[in-house]
């Protein structure tokens, strides 16, 4: 298996309806499956050893990681937002790559390499003498390499061959699923693992790919509205965005039949207030890596409507992410790798057939499969998985385990707050001391004093923020990740 | 026939057309509604089976074999049966998810 044969099957199956749209251009699989050969054959002639993107959603996306595809080498999307410092060395991990770019020149590449995207789309970029494109692509190679979001330091390139990702869209989506008038939105960036994972499943499931380049609430309500969609996947501060955007009244989308969210940890008053708005619409809490090839779990719109009409189990279980897709397994496991018991939190590990768990530096997965997601979590009596946060993120303060997000989730729910990051900070007497970045909510105010009360009344007094600090914003990346590094430096300082 | 991942594999007589996602711990005799499956650039007469009968395979659909593990995908349909030494093999249930991308 691999990626060019889910589009040659989208394209055998396609009845000219329309694959991808951005702007004016639009796309069939026919059409993106001839534009993908061709292009195919001009990298094949270019002596190419991986097709690197830097750039934002548009048409030329699907066209130059299938022309990948089809020419057996791998491709490499790049963030585009990176200052020329950062992204630097990362195209020159690369060389011998061609490089597709929405903005030239790209720092670090190689001119005569470097392609202006909107080229892919003329007839003309094509392979000038006779190539053959290889016909057999080993489910062995590399598919993608994407660089982590690198919320710990320096990113890593994570390793995902064609089974891997084959393996989530043949084992997940129903080929040629999707009714004629469907359609995804996608604003998720092609170099995160839920911008590959949209692209193949739509294409695969023959749903209208539509992509917005840039996130505005208001754009993306209007798209919703104007071109009928009926699925959607956000990151949770586009879905804050929405939601501040539309100020109570109703989302009135009543085409959008899946709202998915998922790539950081939503915070429950905003979940809350879109399942007012979004009457009618379906929740999909979706969780995965970049290293499992997207989605390993999910909580389905059923266990969003039993919670938003009150049912205690399935408001407790809204904080989770619900339960593993079939094909994968899951174990939680204490620091010396003993299998915890129902209930009990410790470090999550995965396994399953789009696990990938490798990067450029080798591969973190055990001789019996399992990856470890260096995610804690805990399951409960009906295996739903909890996630609490980063491994690393967990505070020790006085040999008690705390998850930052435990308290994050109370900080929020206070009406003043709009939004919280809570770190350890060393500390002689406890080892670490609680500490937290707060920005308020427009107009509120609110003392230390006053939050931490509420944080005693909510939490045991052990994880109480001993440190309560104002902030305009916290530093997020671009998908929505807390850069808890960041404010712990601020803090720390 | 070495039956390898990702080998493209396609019957003689039918318009079926494979794709290994997983091959057999052993070696197996795959068919077609009775025809030996072949590698998918070899020579197609494409006489058609006399005998289809049954839904054929369809395509985006994938068959399993669980005595020797042998899955394949079905990329393009066609009206034969397929069996894995005289074994028809089934179609290996997907349950529908909801959408999460």
């Amino acid at each position: 298996m691999n990626l060019s044969l889910l589009l040659e099957m989208a394209s055998s199956a396609s009845d000219e309806r329309i694959a991808v749209v951005s702007g004016d251009v639009a796309l069939s699989a026919i059409d993106l499956d001839a534009a993908a050969r061709r292009v195919a054959g001009r990298f094949v002639e270019l002596g190419a050893t991986g097709v690197v993107y830097c750039g934002t959603n548009d048409v030329s996306f699907p066209i130059a990681l299938f022309a990948a595809a089809y020419a057996g080498i791998p491709f490499i999307p790049l963030n585009y937002r990176l200052g020329a410092a950062q992204l630097q060395p990362l195209v020159e991990a690369n060389a011998g790559a061609v490089v597709v770019a929405e903005v030239m020149p790209v720092v670090g590449a190689d001119p005569a390499m470097t392609i202006d995207r909107r080229d892919l789309l003329s007839e003309s970029f094509a392979a000038s003498t006779d190539v053959e494109l290889p016909g057999f692509v080993d489910p062995e190679d590399v598919a993608v390499l994407l660089y982590t979001s690198g919320t710990s330091g320096t990113p890593k390139a994570a390793i995902l061959r064609h089974r891997h990702l084959t393996a989530y869209v043949i084992g997940t989506v129903e080929f040629a699923g999707a009714e004629p008038e469907q359609a995804a939105l996608v604003t998720v960036p092609p170099y995160h693992i839920a911008g590959m994972a949209n692209l193949l499943s739509n294409l695969y499931a023959g749903r209208r790919i539509v992509y917005l380049d840039a996130f505005d609430a208001e754009v993306w309500i209007d798209t919703v509205r104007r071109e009928g969609v009926t699925q959607a996947m956000v990151v949770p501060t586009m879905l804050a965005r929405v939601v501040t955007h539309l100020d109570g009244r109703p989302a009135e989308v009543p085409t959008l039949r899946t709202l998915s969210y998922g790539g950081a940890r939503m915070p429950l008053p905003v979940l809350e207030q879109a399942l007012e708005l979004f009457e009618g619409t379906g929740f999909v809490n979706a969780y995965g890596l970049t290293e499992t090839s997207s989605t390993i779990a999910l909580l389905g719109p059923d266990d969003h409507a039993a919670a938003f009409a009150g049912d205690p189990v399935a408001k407790v279980r809204l904080g989770s992410v619900g339960r593993v897709l079939p094909g994968i397994e899951v174990e939680v496991r204490d620091e010396d790798g003993n299998v915890l018991p129902v209930g009990e939190p410790g470090l999550v590990f995965l396994r399953g057939e789009q696990v990938s768990g490798e990067y450029d530096a080798g591969s973190v997965v055990d001789e019996a499969g399992w990856f470890p997601t260096r995610d804690r979590g805990w399951i409960d009596a009906d295996d739903y998985l909890f996630i609490e946060g980063r491994a690393d993120d967990t505070i020790i303060r006085g040999g008690e385990n705390i998850a930052p997000a435990e308290i994050e989730d109370v900080l929020v729910r206070h009406p003043a707050v709009d939004s919280a990051c809570v770190v350890g900070l060393p500390d002689d007497e406890w080892g670490q001391s609680i500490a937290a970045a707060v920005v308020l909510s427009a107009g509120r105010e609110v003392t230390v004093d006053e939050l931490q009360a509420y944080c005693r009344e909510h939490l045991r007094g052990s994880k109480t923020p001993e440190t309560i600090v104002f902030r305009d914003e916290l530093p997020l990346t671009p998908t929505g990740k807390l850069l808890r590094r960041e404010v712990l430096a601020d803090l720390a300082g | 026939m070495d039956i390898k991942a990702g080998s493209r594999l396609a019957c003689p007589e039918c318009s079926t057309e494979l794709v290994v996602v997983k091959p057999p711990s052993a070696p197996v005799a795959l068919t077609c509604s009775g025809v030996a499956i072949v590698e998918a650039t070899a020579d197609r007469p494409g006489g058609g089976h006399a005998d289809a009968a049954g839904e054929g395979a369809l395509v985006g659909k994938r068959y399993a074999d669980e005595e020797t593990g042998l899955e394949v995908l079905c990329a393009k349909p066609g009206p034969g049966t397929l069996a894995a030494d005289g074994r028809v093999i089934e179609i290996k249930g997907a349950k529908p998810l909801p959408s999460s991308d």
